[in-house]
């Protein structure tokens, strides 16, 4: 039943093991967290996941179904390819089309699967009209799941700092995805707003029957939604487990949480 | 939806049609005269290469330096093609396109994996290597002596029906390249290749095949420049390597930005603009470039996303605004500000 898994994957950049030996499974539905100090790899995890870097060593298996072992690898494939296999993913940098309007940043996303090709667009066959009005309803359904429907025709830019986090991964729910990789959803976004995420991203999880890794440093998000947590420390994985196990590892302490933390929810 | 869509097609056949059939009455009765219908005919070329331009620098939002070459290409095979083979002017000038096409497709392999001012200079190379090969291929093109003899659209010895049908031709193009790119960029592809200007890395990461856009955009951008090639060849009806040289392809950059890069009716304005703008600095004779470079260094300095930015003039809100107040439903009864409601309103 797994949908991803990760062979020992690895990376080099130059003399530096950014990332070694690092082994993933993700499960049909599981809403997996990545966490650790800053510079662990994490990101780089990510880059390589989505075929940004290809990593050096190890394989990378994907089964879109979710059933049976993953068999496919999407090692050497391009991010748009990943992309259109079903992987979707969000930056932490937010990387929004800025002067596009919220809807267009959406409609973006649906272009893969658009039928008509630019010849008909040019020419404004029927199909072209059928697919744009089939899409900009799509992309309206989606901005109204994260309650941004309101600002459509808003450039991306105007948009305040959590909405532009929350169009992100509406942008990438509009690539069809089964397996979704948040890369810090919650950064810059205050407690209210985090635990409004929290609930939206177990909801969207069930709704579009996703599976999620997420990289988070807000523990009250991770401890409160992962069912289980991978940390990385200096591009090696310390600790699986699930969130209360984690919260209670000696190594995980004292790489990344400190004495003392809270385990949120 | 489907009213509006009807309502948009027939404003924009209406307005064109009676734009065109204004112009044309007027140089028909001499009301502008031979020489601005001429001037009118060569804006119209330019605005169809910046056009050209605009799609692969201000949508794709990548630095092209070579246009000018595109348009050799274009020109040189087009009056080949009608002098040698002699093929009927319409199908040369697709012809004439389609080589230029060929040649965008052969050079975008290459060159467009670079990024900004790489891509810029290696476009830019070529351009000149065109041009070169245009001076050497003696037999086919003339050399630097240039090419003689390409036939006019028309010749029937009536200057001013001469002009007509010459702004005719020109025009008819223009509104050819307008529907092309416009359609293109309101598009599902044309938003992938706008996504690219946006950030490349979120694009393909969005299943967006970024090297194919980007060389569709750069194809289809040579393709336009050819025909715009083809029919500077015709307006002219002599060709010489010296006429598409790099400064060519610099004044098609100039449009391009003075209009707003991402701007279609930036574009026109800025070419036809920029056409007469041009002659009328002749009388300064060589000053003239010296005035032209601080013009465009004032503009930069205090206008620099362009005349339109990435803005359009929408003929469609225009002709409902102004001509069918009564039907939308708000009531713009007094002179309260338009931008506002024109906004809200949201139609295309």
């Amino acid at each position: 039943m797994a949908v991803l898994d990760a062979k020992s994957i690895s990376i080099v950049f130059g003399g530096l093991k950014a990332v070694t030996n690092f082994d993933l499974k993700l499960e049909k539905g599981e809403l997996v967290g990545l966490i650790g100090p800053n510079g662990a790899g994490k990101t780089t995890v990510f880059n390589m996941l989505t075929g940004v870097y290809n990593p050096t060593g190890g394989d990378i298996l994907f089964n879109k179904a979710g059933e049976g072992a993953a068999t496919k690898s999407i090692v050497g494939l391009k991010p748009f390819q990943i992309t259109q296999l079903g992987i979707a993913r969000t930056f932490q940098n937010i990387r929004l089309f800025k002067d596009l309007s919220v809807l267009d940043n959406v409609r973006i996303a649906f272009h893969f699967g658009v039928k008509y090709n630019a010849l008909q667009g040019i020419l404004r066959t029927p199909l072209f009209f059928k697919e744009e009005e089939s899409i900009t309803e799509k992309a309206r359904d989606l901005l109204k799941i994260f309650n941004i429907h309101g600002k459509e025709n808003e450039l991306a830019k105007n948009l305040p700092y959590g909405e532009q986090r929350k169009l992100e991964i509406a942008r990438a729910l509009a690539t069809n995805p089964k397996l979704l990789l948040l890369d810090e959803p919650a950064a810059g976004m205050n407690p209210q707003e985090t635990h409004d995420l929290m609930h939206l991203i177990s909801f969207i999880r069930d709704k579009f029957d996703l599976t999620i890794l997420l990289i988070e440093h807000d523990m009250s998000l991770v401890m409160g939604i992962c069912e289980r947590i991978v940390v990385l420390d200096y591009g090696q994985t310390i600790a699986v487990g699930t969130p209360s196990q984690i919260s209670k590892d000696p190594k995980v302490i004292k790489a990344y949480l400190g004495e003392g933390v809270e385990t949120g929810a | 939806m489907k009213k509006n869509r009807f309502f948009n097609a027939i404003t924009l056949t209406v307005t064109s049609a009676s734009l065109y059939i204004l112009l044309a009455l007027l140089i028909f009765t001499g009301i502008i005269d031979e020489y601005n219908g001429q001037l009118l005919t060569l804006a119209g070329i330019y605005v169809i290469v910046s056009l050209s331009l605009n799609l692969i620098t201000g949508f794709t939002g990548q630095l092209a330096l070579g246009h000018a070459g595109f348009m050799a290409v274009g020109a040189y095979s087009t009056a080949i093609i009608i002098m040698r083979l002699n093929v009927p002017m319409i199908p040369a000038v697709f012809a004439g396109g389609l080589i230029t096409a060929i040649f965008g497709l052969l050079i975008g392999i290459p060159t467009l994996r670079l990024r900004g001012d790489y891509l810029a200079i290696t476009t830019l190379g070529f351009g000149e290597i065109i041009r070169v090969i245009m001076v050497n291929l003696e037999g086919l093109t003339g050399g630097a002596a240039g090419l003689k003899g390409v036939p006019p659209f028309s010749d029937s010895g009536d200057f001013i029906l001469d002009a007509v049908i010459k702004f005719s031709w020109v025009y008819g193009f223009v509104i050819f390249t307008l529907v092309v790119v416009s359609n293109l960029i309101k598009s599902s592809p044309g938003r992938a290749i706008i996504s690219i200007r946006e950030d490349e890395i979120a694009s393909n990461s969005m299943g967006i095949n970024v090297p194919y856009y980007k060389m569709f955009s750069f194809t289809m951008s040579a393709f336009l420049a050819g025909i715009g090639g083809g029919l500077y060849a015709i307006y002219f009806g002599y060709l010489n390597p010296q006429m598409f040289g790099f400064l060519n392809s610099v004044n098609f950059v100039v449009i391009v930005v003075l209009g707003g890069m991402g701007s279609i009716t930036g574009t026109i304005l800025a070419g036809i603009g920029f056409t007469y703008i041009q002659e009328w600095l002749r009388i300064f004779k060589d000053f003239r470039l010296v005035i032209f470079g601080l013009a465009l260094i004032s503009v930069m300095l205090f206008w620099p996303k362009g005349l339109m930015g990435t803005n359009e003039i929408s003929v469609v809100k225009l002709v409902r605004k102004y001509f069918f107040k009564n039907k939308n439903s708000d009531n713009s009864s007094s002179g309260s500000p338009a931008s506002g409601e024109s906004q809200s309103e949201g139609v295309r």
